[in-house]
């Protein structure tokens, strides 16, 4: 079905993919974090080895102007490495868990990247002139004596190839007991959060050494613990207005003005359950993964592991919209559970304009759905599919009976493909999809 | 479940018969996977999805290797089998000593990122 996420003939083409081809992806290499920055022109991607590669978008140019502007490496850098808390016997990963831009204000770039324990503020910036003309080293390079240099030279600066350099400006340690989950920079641009299973952190960009806590679930006696904060973020234009969800399915919304400890909520979104529908599964499938607000502030999002839900945040007591993502993994919850599947967080993104919502599933499959037409699609992210400016085939699963052609079945799916990590471009309808150890650039079909 | 096809040619008693049966399927998938989950693991926590999952949660990463402890249980249980690691990931209980070579090498990845490729 076309249609989604622009007008009636909207198409979605393959544009390009990153990444090897090998069999056997090493562990390192897989993708764990995918974001645009706030123009679109960079795209920002985190791996478990701790990596950070940055895109930039080529600009159109006249020669080939239907193919917009491709993603080339801009940047790549070690972002976090292991390391061992000798003191609690605990192994940090260098997976990065979040990356987020900050906005930019001068011509550099910054963005904060995170692991489970520490956040470090990125500096990425060109250096494309070099100062030359220096009279103060010998030909061999030993400096020279002062005293026989007789005449003042001021270096001259000279174009040199472009270099993009990219250095740690801040490093936010020390803060975080247990895993953080989430990071997110606040609209005032001068503070940001940090979110691990029970607390929630304010930090100032400038300030390392101290951070305020916002949040603290951790209960006294932690055999009463029911339940743990899995994402957290920053509304987009209220500075004084946070969300966190939580393993229970509930978000709650705090004001900061209410107090300096945000323990108690200024709103609460919970969904009420069916009570004949009540399982063993019932709450780990109720367990947000993410939380995403819409870029208008008026809205967010909620993915949970069967579904995507839109909520207004003038209405607690249920979403206004439920997308089923992948109903048909209801009947295959055992093994689900088995393989751990069940415990997958994917993640879920709006387009700019808030018209449509993205998330990932297994196969390599993500879908979309168009909020005012009520379409979706379902897409796999493919080398097949990966001609120039080939169109994505709509992709169904089919739930029992008789299998048409073209469709796939429930049992065929591959569960080892999961698409975890997407993210639309702010502006335009281009879209980034990680697909473990690739990443997919797929946009709007031009004419 | 029944093609279309089927249902509108047999009688109407056995269709009605065959829409409840599909109905009660579809009502309860997860109910019978539940079952079945229950069937495999009997011993499964009472509390559904309660505290366990996030401890375990918590604990993600905790790799204890203490080389005084291992010694020792190295020396005490000379003579008997020493409590080897269990396929769990990383699960950790208080019998278990771990060996070295139970801890996996801590990798580093400080080659170039294969997307820069």
């Amino acid at each position: 079905m076309a249609g989604v996420g622009g007008g009636n003939d909207f198409q979605w083409c393959f544009s390009q993919v990153k990444g090897a081809i090998d069999e056997d992806v090493a562990e390192a290499d897989i993708i764990s974090t995918v974001e645009f920055n706030y123009t679109g022109d960079l795209l920002a991607t985190g791996d478990k080895g701790g990596r950070v590669v940055i895109f930039q978008r080529e600009q159109e140019s006249k020669n080939r102007p239907l193919s917009r502007g491709e993603y080339n490496v801009y940047s790549t850098f070690q972002s976090h490495e292991p390391e061992f808390d000798y003191l609690k016997s605990l192994e940090i990963e260098e997976k990065i868990n979040k990356i987020r831009w900050l906005p930019q204000q001068n011509a550099a770039h910054f963005l904060l990247s995170t692991n489970d324990k520490t956040i470090k503020l990125w500096k990425i910036s060109e250096r494309d002139k070099r100062a030359e003309g220096y009279n103060l080293k010998d030909e061999d390079g030993r400096l020279r004596d002062p005293f026989r240099i007789t005449s003042l030279r001021v270096p001259v600066l000279m174009p040199m190839d472009l270099m993009v350099e990219a250095s740690p400006r801040r490093i936010f340690a020390n803060a975080h007991t247990y895993h953080i989950n989430s990071i997110s920079v606040n609209s005032d641009h001068e503070t940001y959060l940090s979110a691990d299973d029970l607390r929630i952190n304010l930090w100032h960009l400038e300030i390392t050494d101290r951070s305020f806590n916002i949040v603290d679930i951790k209960p006294a006696n932690m055999e009463e613990l029911t339940e743990v904060i899995t994402a957290a973020e920053c509304h987009p234009h209220q500075c004084n207005v946070f969300v966190y969800s939580s393993s229970k399915g509930t978000i709650r919304l705090c004001d900061m003005r209410a107090g300096a400890l945000c323990d108690r909520h200024s709103k609460f979104f919970e969904e009420p359950e069916d009570p004949s529908s009540r399982s063993f599964f019932s709450e780990i499938i109720s367990s947000i993964s993410d939380v995403k607000f819409s870029h208008s502030g008026r809205y967010m999002m909620t993915r949970d592991y069967l579904s995507v839900k839109v909520w207004d945040l003038n209405m607690e007591n249920r979403p206004v919209e439920t997308y089923q993502v992948h109903e048909y993994l209801r009947s295959k919850l055992c093994s689900l559970y088995e393989n751990d599947c069940i415990f997958d967080k994917f993640e879920c993104c709006w387009n700019g304009s808030d018209s449509a919502i993205m998330t990932g599933s297994y196969n390599n499959f993500f879908r979309m759905f168009d909020r005012n037409t009520r379409r979706d699609i379902t897409l796999e992210a493919s080398r097949e599919n990966s001609k120039p400016r080939a169109i994505l085939k709509p992709r169904k699963v089919c739930t029992g009976g008789k299998r048409k052609k073209d469709e796939i079945s429930v049992d065929s799916l591959d569960f080892n493909k999961k698409i975890l990590h997407t993210a639309w471009h702010p502006k335009e309808n281009v879209i980034a999809v990680a697909a473990t150890n690739n990443l997919y650039i797929f946009q709007d079909k031009i004419n | 479940m029944s093609s279309e096809n089927q249902e509108s040619e047999a009688p109407l008693e056995s269709g009605e018969e065959k829409q409840q049966d599909s109905q009660e399927k579809d009502a309860n998938p997860v109910k019978s996977e539940e079952a079945k989950l229950k069937s495999k693991y009997p011993n499964l926590g009472q509390k559904p999805g309660g505290s366990d999952f996030l401890m375990k949660r918590l604990q993600k990463g905790q790799k204890y290797f203490d080389s005084g402890d291992y010694n020792m249980a190295k020396a005490k249980m000379k003579s008997k089998q020493l409590p080897v690691a269990g396929p769990e990931k990383g699960l950790v209980t208080g019998d278990h000593i771990p060996t070295p070579q139970d801890l996996p090498q801590r990798k580093s990845s400080l080659v170039t990122s294969k997307l820069a490729g």
